[in-house]
């Protein structure tokens, strides 16, 4: 345990060495986030009850949506672990005492985690800004709380996700295919782009079925309102599900290919 | 001719600590410290001299050969290449030199030598039968022939030094910069390249400046050698000059049959086996040949030989001469 | 220039030894382009129109702003990759040929993956031209080619003012991306439906709406004015400033070295 705990606070210092990330981090969520509210704002103008979430719920879903951009980021650059991989020293990983999935599990949560932290002040600054672009706190407490563990149901699983593609890249050397992929297709079928609930009816059944559901879809809907109820439950039961799925596969193939990895010599 | 008169360099770098208390300080205030990287540098090459320029690691080789490079600018001084000041006429200026940067390299990786050859050749406007002279000749010296069709990325370090320095050569610059040229080859590529600069010097007239740890290059290519420590330009004289002043001990190492010999005066055993003493002799106290008349009465001789120092202690020798 | 074609070749060469990836990449860019689009219809799928632009006139904006990107991001790959190249060294071998260095830099990596992209744009452009209901005069077809190629120099700009950030910092260049990743995505809607505010600046500051916006009201009709045609071309002013960073960069790091 101490292992994992030792990973994740060097993670944490090798985040904070860079001011001038932490403020183009901040400016960054800002600025994007601003002006995705802005244009929500325009199609809304058009149609104000057409949408499937209210304006205020949008401006919400956005901010915490840029905020924590990275933390519902499946594929993030982790620097040590893409270089064990394209190294091909994952022999020499196996030597080391923890877990290897746990280990990078527990590094891909710290980088996450950190490099959100940094945005937080932008998140409070969302709170003060004035007219549409203001952010507002959930009506009550329990709700909050809710989405609390929703949001860190959704880091786990949005990372046993990346432990997925971690296990292709065993095969290949095409990193950067597989991210850009990856990329492309979990930003978003997870509601990174567009909210799920904008999707069309045809298609939206599927895409609340599969994982990506259960990343960022899930907390941000609790905290702006528009998984009410019963419907709480049942989301972060999906949460569960899937990330109790994702981290039993991800084990499975992980193991297998480290099996292979050895039997052939690295 | 390459002329530096008082040139100076200081840097300012970010000072970094660890743990998690001075990182979060970190994001609000920076602490910088001074480096003096040249202090007050001047020499004078003329054309075609071979010069090796020694130091310890950190001691301004590399700002040096930057600023004569014109990839950077000094705090003051006088620099001037062949009328040119490196770093204020930058694109006229380097089209006379040619560099290699021991650990860079300059192909591009994963396609043929001889396509980033011609992509070189286009770079530096090299007139067609010259670049076909340049690469025929190249390829004789430092027997390229096959490698040429293979990716850089397939090379072994040898010989992809051997492509670098071609490279380097194509456009027939005047000065050549070697930034530890020889750096991890094995034996015999060394030899190749050190014989082919010489050649290209005698042939050419071609400047060479010589950076190097490896003293066998400066024993088999240059006369003269400038010391840098500190920032500070040392030592500015000839190889053998400095032989004279650092190395007049002699090594002894002699085979015997029977008793070791008593030493005497003038001698400090530096190793012993069974059979066999390395001593080393102070000339001025004991000759040579006294020294060996003395062991041969103390006991039955079998095999003497007498060497000077090697290189590497002489330079040690300076190092520690001059605390650097 | 000559000189640029023999790199592009050799490039193409260069990548091309990994079929695989290079493929596989192309995909991955496709994807993420198309589902950019996708957004972009599903917002059209809940209302006809917005700020007075219809669904078609909407796309021709997207696919104009999405082929000036991915030819800025094709040529500019070299700028992307600048701050490695201060890193490792790779830029005092280039000052160290008689070339520009911002030539040398541009021209060290043009990603031929960033087709996929390019493609993605083609294939919406050519919905969108004809369904746009716009007559295709010989003004109007200058007026899309203005777009796309000032477009992609002034993105081409937008990339070698980040590239310069790596002169003065080794961190924290995504900052730049707001304008350059951020550009593209947020200039797929007409700039004018972010306000007064906003378009300002993209008129004046950061000249994105000088190749997005004016000239679409004049291929739409809004505008028959011939300075609308023309605003691209005062956007190429941005190279002025843009490469006198890089130059002001380029001194710095020449005399605080690496």
């Amino acid at each position: 345990m101490r292992t994992y705990f030792a990973v994740f606070r060097m993670r944490f210092i090798a985040a904070f060495q860079y001011r001038i990330v932490a403020f183009s981090s901040m400016t960054t969520s800002l600025v994007w986030g601003f002006m995705s509210i802005l244009a929500y704002a325009a199609f809304y103008r058009v149609n104000p009850d057409a949408f499937p979430m209210t304006f205020p719920q949008t401006v919400s879903y956005v901010w915490i949506n840029q905020t924590f951009l990275l933390w519902f980021a499946v594929v993030f650059t982790d620097g040590d672990i893409e270089s064990t991989l394209e190294s091909g020293s994952i022999a020499y990983e196996l030597a080391r005492p923890a877990d290897l999935y746990w280990r990078w599990f527990t590094r891909a949560c710290a980088g996450r985690v950190a490099m959100s932290v940094l945005r937080l002040p932008a998140l409070a600054a969302a709170f003060l800004l004035p007219g549409i672009l203001k952010m507002t706190l959930p009506p009550d407490l329990i709700r909050l709380l809710l989405f609390v563990l929703s949001m860190v149901l959704a880091l786990f699983v949005t990372v046993s996700f990346t432990m997925l593609m971690y296990v292709t890249m065993f095969h290949t050397i095409s990193f950067r295919g597989i991210r850009l992929t990856v990329t492309a297709v979990t930003t978003f079928l997870s509601g990174g782009l567009i909210p799920l609930p904008f999707f069309p009816a045809s298609i939206r059944g599927i895409v609340e079925a599969l994982p990506f559901a259960a990343m960022q879809n899930i907390p941000l809907r609790i905290y702006n309102g528009n998984i009410t109820g019963i419907d709480v439950i049942y989301g972060i039961g999906f949460q569960v599900f899937w990330l109790v799925t994702l981290i039993i596969l991800g084990k499975l193939a992980m193991g297998y290919s480290l099996r292979k990895v050895v039997a052939q010599g690295g | 001719m390459i002329k530096l008169q008082n040139i100076n360099k200081t840097f300012r770098v970010a000072k970094r600590q660890s743990g998690f208390g001075h990182a979060v300080k970190a994001l609000f205030l920076r602490e910088y410290e001074l480096i003096h990287a040249l202090s007050d540098i001047s020499f004078t090459i003329p054309d075609g001299e071979m010069v090796g320029y020694i130091g310890p690691n950190g001691a301004g080789k590399s700002t040096t050969i930057k600023i004569m490079c014109g990839i950077l600018t000094p705090d003051n001084g006088l620099c001037d290449i062949d009328g040119y000041t490196p770093w204020k006429e930058r694109t006229a200026y380097v089209s006379t030199i040619g560099v290699v940067f021991g650990q860079r390299s300059q192909l591009w990786w994963d396609v043929p030598v001889i396509d980033s050859f011609e992509l070189i050749r286009d770079i530096y406007k090299v007139d067609e039968k010259l670049y076909k002279d340049n690469l025929d000749e190249l390829s004789v010296l430092l027997d390229l022939g096959e490698l040429l069709k293979t990716p850089a990325r397939s090379l072994s370090l040898g010989q992809r030094m051997r492509c670098e320095i071609a490279a380097s050569l194509l456009h027939n610059p005047k000065t050549l910069f070697l930034d530890e040229p020889t750096i991890g080859l094995d034996a015999v590529s060394k030899i190749a390249v050190r014989q082919f600069i010489k050649k290209m010097n005698a042939e050419h007239g071609t400047t060479v400046i010589l950076t190097t740890h490896d003293m066998q290059d400066i024993e088999a290519l240059t006369e003269r050698i400038l010391l840098i420590g500190k920032g500070r330009i040392l030592l500015d004289g000839s190889l053998s000059e400095l032989r004279k002043r650092f190395s007049d001990h002699k090594t002894l190492v002699v085979e015997y049959n029977g008793a070791a010999p008593e030493l005497c005066e003038g001698m400090t055993l530096v190793g012993a086996r069974e059979g066999c003493l390395t001593l080393s002799l102070e000339p001025s106290l004991l000759s040579i040949s006294d020294a060996i008349a003395h062991i041969a009465g103390k006991t039955e001789l079998l095999d003497v030989s007498v060497s000077g120092v090697t290189s590497e202690e002489m330079v040690a020798a300076m190092y520690k001469e001059y605390h650097i | 220039m000559k000189l640029y074609l023999k790199y592009c070749a050799i490039n193409m060469k260069s990548q091309m030894q990994y079929k695989f990836s290079f493929f596989l990449v192309i995909f991955g860019q496709f994807l993420s382009a198309f589902t950019m689009f996708f957004g972009v219809l599903f917002m059209f799928s809940i209302i006809n129109a917005v700020d007075g632009f219809t669904y078609s006139q909407v796309l021709l904006c997207y696919a104009s702003m999405s082929m000036a990107f991915s030819l800025a991001e094709l040529v500019s790959s070299g700028f992307a990759t600048f701050s490695g190249m201060l890193a490792n060294g790779t830029f005092d071998r280039i000052l160290v040929r008689p070339q520009s260095s911002i030539f040398q830099v541009m021209a060290s990596r043009i990603d031929l993956a960033r087709l996929g992209i390019t493609a993605q744009s083609v294939i919406i452009l050519c919905w969108a031209v004809p369904n746009s209901g716009v007559s295709w005069t010989w003004d109007k077809i200058l007026t899309l080619c203005l777009m796309i190629i000032c477009g992609s120099i002034i993105f081409s700009c937008l990339f070698l003012i980040q590239a310069s950030f790596a002169f003065f910092t080794t961190e924290g260049l995504e900052f730049m991306n707001v304008l350059t990743y951020g550009g593209r995505e947020h200039g797929r809607y007409p700039f004018s439906i972010y306000g007064k505010g906003v378009l300002r600046f993209l008129t004046f500051v950061i000249p994105l709406a000088l190749f997005q916006y004016y000239p679409l009201l004049y291929l739409i009709g809004r505008e028959s004015s011939v300075y609308y045609m023309l605003t691209p071309l005062f956007g190429l002013l941005f190279m002025i400033p843009s490469c006198a960073f890089f130059r002001f960069g380029l001194g710095r790091y020449r005399s605080t070295g690496s």
